[in-house]
């Protein structure tokens, strides 16, 4: 690592003045991404700025949404049982992501807000445009296994990993922004960038902002949601393909569907073509394997990752049998 | 204090004193604000119970209980620890008696060079403290954060299964 200053912000204002005033330090909350970026030297921040101590916990249920504070752990969300009976595409993404030593450990903020898993992005000796603007991308015709097919630009292919933001994004969950110029509020969905020609630009955040909450509307398509993660492995692995998955049924039709899939976006990726096929049709496989055929709508796969084309249809179809009770 | 790994010179803001609360023990240590919990644990408290393998959060050897939680102790800067109350392999015997998941690991066989075995005794004795369902498949997936390179695995989950058995309140950890 290399060497720091650390202080505890003792308030929100601390952080928003001291963030957007030069070193910028960095902010630490849990410190389960940043602590790998410090070790890896991918960041060098002159200082960290440590939230832990701020009043941003909790979790509250009021006016049909539940408001999250941004130091929530992903255990706690994950184990709430309102969460579980209303939101259960939120827990269930939760308890498929990490440790369980890690979740006790990240907060959903942070967790939004993690840095991809592209091996050369983690790796400080290769070529990497995200981490290195300039220096070019290394995974376009370097191993691109694991790496977006969707959203992709010709500088970064980096696909992001949070499991959480898959969930939120198919709940038009919002965050609250503290920041220099006071409050703000964005749609999880529009908290990403895609990677264009600056990948290293990632958010919408500027420094100093914070954020301080998470609100998660209630709805049907909550209520009746469903995550399905694709993996190398059975736990503590990332996503090679997920889908977050939400159906409001009317008597015999759908009325109202979420499709958000994670893996194959640069950012959390909405399916709104996907949901408009299920609109209106009686559940049932053959409707699911239609929609879900129109998944993959503007792929632009590499040579590593082409087979999540096909696998990204399969696990869309799949989390919507798994909901609709056909599988 | 490690010496800084390049030639940055280490200001007074980049070292301070950390109060750190370990097996119900107070230890004041001055140090630079980079130490993680395992280094300081093991480096500057001599508590070499606690094991590093990846050093990046993704084997589970570095697992302390932090207000009776499992975490990994290489992720958490020793800077953020002041006032809470951190449990190692050290901490868990009382009055000379193992914790039924340490005695429970030895009756079952559940370990090979022993490398990993700290850390899954006290994923397993935080997992207890939750008092969440002890199934096979529960085990599995809550312990899934430690990995067993001598492969000890199934062992490993009928000595959790056993410790749950025979766990009582008082001995938790
Ligand atoms: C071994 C391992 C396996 C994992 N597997 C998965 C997985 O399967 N799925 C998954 O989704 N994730 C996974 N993760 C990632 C993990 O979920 C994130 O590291 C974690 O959620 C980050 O939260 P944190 O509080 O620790 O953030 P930190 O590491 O403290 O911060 C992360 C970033 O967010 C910024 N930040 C934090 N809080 C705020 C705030 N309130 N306002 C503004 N900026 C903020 C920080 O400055 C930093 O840039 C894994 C992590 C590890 C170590
Ligand atoms: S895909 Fe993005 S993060 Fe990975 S090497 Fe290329 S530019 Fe860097
Ligand atoms: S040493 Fe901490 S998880 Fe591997
Ligand atoms: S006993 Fe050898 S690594 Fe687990």
């Amino acid at each position: 690592m290399h060497p720091f200053a650390y202080t505890a912000a003792q308030t929100p204002q601390d952080v928003t003045t001291r963030g957007s005033h030069p070193p910028h330090p960095d902010i630490l909350a849990g410190g389960t991404d940043l602590l790998q970026l410090l070790k890896e030297r991918v960041r060098t921040p002159a200082e960290l700025i440590d939230i832990n101590g701020l009043d941003l916990g909790g979790i509250d249920e009021k006016n049909g949404c539940l408001r999250v504070g941004a130091l929530v752990r992903m255990s706690e969300l994950a184990a709430d049982p309102r969460v579980t009976r209303d939101w259960p595409v939120v827990s269930k993404a939760l308890l498929d992501s990490a440790s369980a030593q890690v979740r006790n450990m990240a907060s959903i903020a942070g967790n939004l807000l993690q840095r991809t898993r592209c091996p050369y992005f983690r790796d400080a000796t290769t070529p990497c445009n995200k981490r290195d603007p300039g220096t070019g991308c290394s995974a376009l015709d370097g191993l691109n296994r694991t790496h977006a097919i969707l959203g992709t630009s010709d500088r970064c292919i980096a696909a992001h990993p949070s499991d959480l933001a898959v969930a939120l994004v198919a709940l038009d969950a919002r965050i609250s922004i503290l920041g220099p110029d006071g409050e703000d509020e964005v749609a999880v969905e529009n908290l990403h960038r895609l990677p264009g020609d600056t990948p290293h630009m990632e958010t919408v955040l500027q420094p100093g902002d914070l954020i301080t909450a998470i609100h998660i509307p209630a709805s049907e398509c909550a209520r009746r949601s469903h995550y399905v993660k694709v993996r190398d492995r059975a736990s503590f692995e990332w996503a090679l393909v997920s889908a977050a998955v939400g159906l409001d049924m009317d008597g015999g039709t759908i009325s109202d569907a979420r499709v958000a899939v994670g893996g194959v976006g640069t950012k959390p990726w909405r399916l709104r073509t996907v949901e408009s096929l299920l609109i209106g049709k009686a559940p049932g496989p053959q409707v699911f394997k239609a929609a879900a055929d129109r998944a993959a709508d503007g792929a632009q796969p590499r040579g590593g990752n082409a087979y999540k084309v096909e696998l990204l249809k399969h696990t869309v179809t799949r989390a919507l049998m798994e909901l609709g009770g056909c599988a | 204090m490690p010496e800084p790994a390049n030639n940055t010179p280490l200001t007074a803001a980049m070292a301070a004193d950390i109060t750190l609360d370990v097996n119900g023990a107070r230890h004041t240590l001055h140090l630079d604000v980079r130490t993680t919990l395992l280094d300081a644990l093991r480096d500057h408290l001599g508590l070499t119970g606690t094991k590093k393998g990846c050093d990046l959060g993704q084997c589970g050897a570095c697992t302390v209980l932090v207000d009776g939680r499992p975490v990994v102790s290489c992720l958490t800067l020793a800077a953020t620890q002041q006032g809470r109350a951190v449990t190692t392999i050290e901490g868990l015997e009382r009055d000379g008696k193992l914790h039924p998941v340490q005695e429970a690991f030895i009756e079952h066989d559940a370990f090979q060079c022993g490398y990993c075995t700290p850390g899954q005794i006290m994923a397993a004795v935080g997992l207890l403290n939750e008092g969440v369902p002890t199934t096979d498949a529960a085990i599995r997936e809550r312990m899934s954060g430690n990995l067993c390179r001598c492969g000890a695995y199934v062992n490993i989950v009928e000595a959790v299964k056993a410790a749950a058995a025979m766990a009582t309140p008082d001995q938790k950890g």
